[in-house]
């Protein structure tokens, strides 16, 4: 009877996680989409809890499990309340990466209990007690979830700038290497007796961790989303092999559905940017090998400075301004102070609107939720379709750390490594204003003529200051 | 079940393109129930084993709990501007 409701209450938890999922997707019920999909997981988890059973035994070491959870609970929370909505990507690639790290333990648990039992028999050959589908999933979990731990934690550190693109020629080759020697390792590992089978399954690990720190290394910022996209899909498949493990419908269904869904979300993210999936993995877009035409191009023309006074000059008596927000916004903290600048503008009369490029900031979506956050009204949010008819009319844009995704050798320089992204055209507006911090290139380490173009004007500084002051030039005009 | 993956999310705003991906994150944090279930068969002296179920869920926990609640932040700021 308490495996029906059990199995009932998978069930349900499946159920949610379908529904929750596809009301994500959708921008009026999405809230309520997590909200079930949360209830379902603690239904889940509290009906493993209480009433899953094995052999008729239920489970014991409750305060361990509660202590785990409490602990978990209490951290997670803080974390995801405290975290700063410009860190917001740091964050989701974080906890995936405690997702894998999750699977793999759980993998490590399992054979541990399988080696536990037959130690004192160290002639059994290991297939003699794991059948090849059981030592599958075990391996597979646990190098599916130690690449998706390594790979996450790098790519949370090359988001928050404490880890640096790093690539070395013949880079994949090394890469294959390691990924080859994984699969050897398991496949020793399963070959070998109950005695000696413990270096083989801690090699694979260990190369496993190794291959998610090198997969992730050489791939530039400006890729980062697709990548963590790409392991969170990874954690999924890798929850799945636990529910294969423990025959455990909630955990399949729910691992399944991230792996499809995530994987198609990282296609889909890929289509944004027009690059294919093994444009991204394998051309290492932003890494130290620079092709030789971006570079060539670098010293080209000169540009020029624009001053505060005029900025505000020209925002002021424009008919238009389009806004094109980038990740310099976000580092600065600046649509606060980005929204007041469009209210001032307003005051005076001038249409304000922003340009929204899919893959503007470091995540789709990314400055959507920025803006949101500062109360921007949803309705003065363009996307790039929409943006790029509307240049023509416009009198000025002010673009705010936005960089290659306005970048016109997309268009024009077959060569360029960005050639054939879609872009907004902002070089079709009477002026075009670009505030950065320097003239250091983009995420994707080239440069851009965009900057050198006549109409095109400089405005060096923080976004948050130099929006802060213009604000003020723009009240004394 | 692949197929209802692909099928949920077919057609999606890039906009929502990251509350969704944070979403689906903190899905696959059923990997937690692997945790319990682990933990929960230990034997009570076999500490390795407890240790390693330990940190699983904490682990699991912290990206079913900081998985949802970071989505919710996130689409909180959606619904806000909504209002009229």
């Amino acid at each position: 009877m308490a495996l029906n409701l059990l199995t009932l209450c998978y069930l349900i938890a499946s159920v949610t996680f379908i529904l929750g999922l596809k009301m994500l997707a959708n921008p009026a019920s999405a809230r309520k989409g997590n909200l079930v999909a949360a209830f379902g997981m603690t239904v889940a988890i509290f009906a493993t809890i209480f009433l899953y059973e094995d052999n008729g035994e239920k489970l014991h070491n409750y305060l361990w499990i509660f202590g785990g959870l409490v602990i978990g609970t209490v951290a997670g929370t803080i974390a995801a309340k405290k975290v700063k909505m410009t860190a917001m990507p740091e964050m989701v690639s974080l906890f995936n990466g405690m997702g894998g790290a999750c699977a793999a333990l759980i993998s490590a648990a399992e054979f541990n209990h399988i080696y536990q039992l037959h130690k004192n028999l160290p002639e059994i050959p290991f297939a003699e007690l794991a059948t090849i589908g059981h030592y599958i999933t075990i391996v597979a979990g646990a190098i599916i979830g130690t690449i998706s731990y390594t790979g996450s934690i790098i790519a949370w550190g090359k988001l928050n700038g404490k880890v640096k693109d790093y690539s070395f020629k013949g880079q994949h080759i090394v890469n294959m290497i390691v990924l080859v020697l994984v699969i050897i390792a398991s496949v020793w590992a399963y070959k070998s007796t109950i005695g000696s089978i413990l270096l083989p399954f801690i090699l694979v690990g260990f190369f496993a961790f190794v291959y998610g720190i090198l997969f992730v290394m050489p791939i530039g910022g400006a890729d980062m989303p697709v990548v963590i996209s790409l392991l969170n899909s990874f954690t999924g498949v890798a929850a799945a092999c636990g529910g294969f493990l423990y025959n455990n419908k909630a955990m399949l269904t729910g691992g399944i559905l991230v792996g499809a869904a995530g994987t198609l979300l990282t296609i889909l993210m890929c289509k944004a940017m027009n690059r294919s999936l093994t444009n991204v993995l394998i051309g290492s877009f932003g890494g130290g090998n620079k092709t030789s035409a971006a570079g060539a191009m670098k010293t080209e023309g000169n540009y020029k400075e624009i001053s505060l006074a005029d900025t505000a000059m020209v925002m002021s008596y424009a008919n238009k301004v389009i806004i094109v927000p980038g990740y310099g916004l976000a580092v600065a903290q600046a649509q606060h102070i980005c929204h007041e600048l469009e209210k001032i503008l307003e005051e005076k009369g001038v249409e304000v609107k922003y340009a929204i490029h899919p893959v503007a900031g470091r995540m789709p979506g990314h400055m959507n939720v920025l803006l949101a956050e500062a109360d921007v009204s949803y309705d003065k949010l363009m996307e790039m379709e929409d943006a790029n008819d509307e240049f023509k009319t416009t009198d000025a844009v002010l673009i705010l750390g936005a960089n290659d995704v306005v970048n016109p050798a997309a268009k024009s320089d077959p060569d360029s490594p960005i050639y054939g992204m879609p872009i907004l055209e902002v070089e079709q507006a009477k002026t075009v204003i670009v505030n950065k911090r320097s003239m250091k290139p983009g995420y994707a380490g080239i440069e851009n003529q965009l900057f050198f173009q006549p109409k095109t004007a400089m405005l060096f500084g923080d976004a948050k200051k130099v929006l802060q002051e213009l604000c003020a030039e723009i009240k004394a005009v | 079940m692949i197929f209802v993956g692909i099928e949920v999310i077919g057609r999606v705003p890039s906009v929502l393109h990251t509350p969704l991906m944070s979403g689906a994150n903190a899905i696959h944090g059923v990997v937690i129930i692997g945790a319990i279930i682990v933990m929960g068969k230990a034997e009570t002296d076999d500490y390795f084993a407890l240790g390693l179920g330990f940190l699983a869920v904490i682990l699991g926990t912290l990206n079913v709990v900081g998985g949802f609640v970071v989505t919710d932040r996130m689409l909180e700021m959606f619904k806000k501007k909504k209002a009229p």
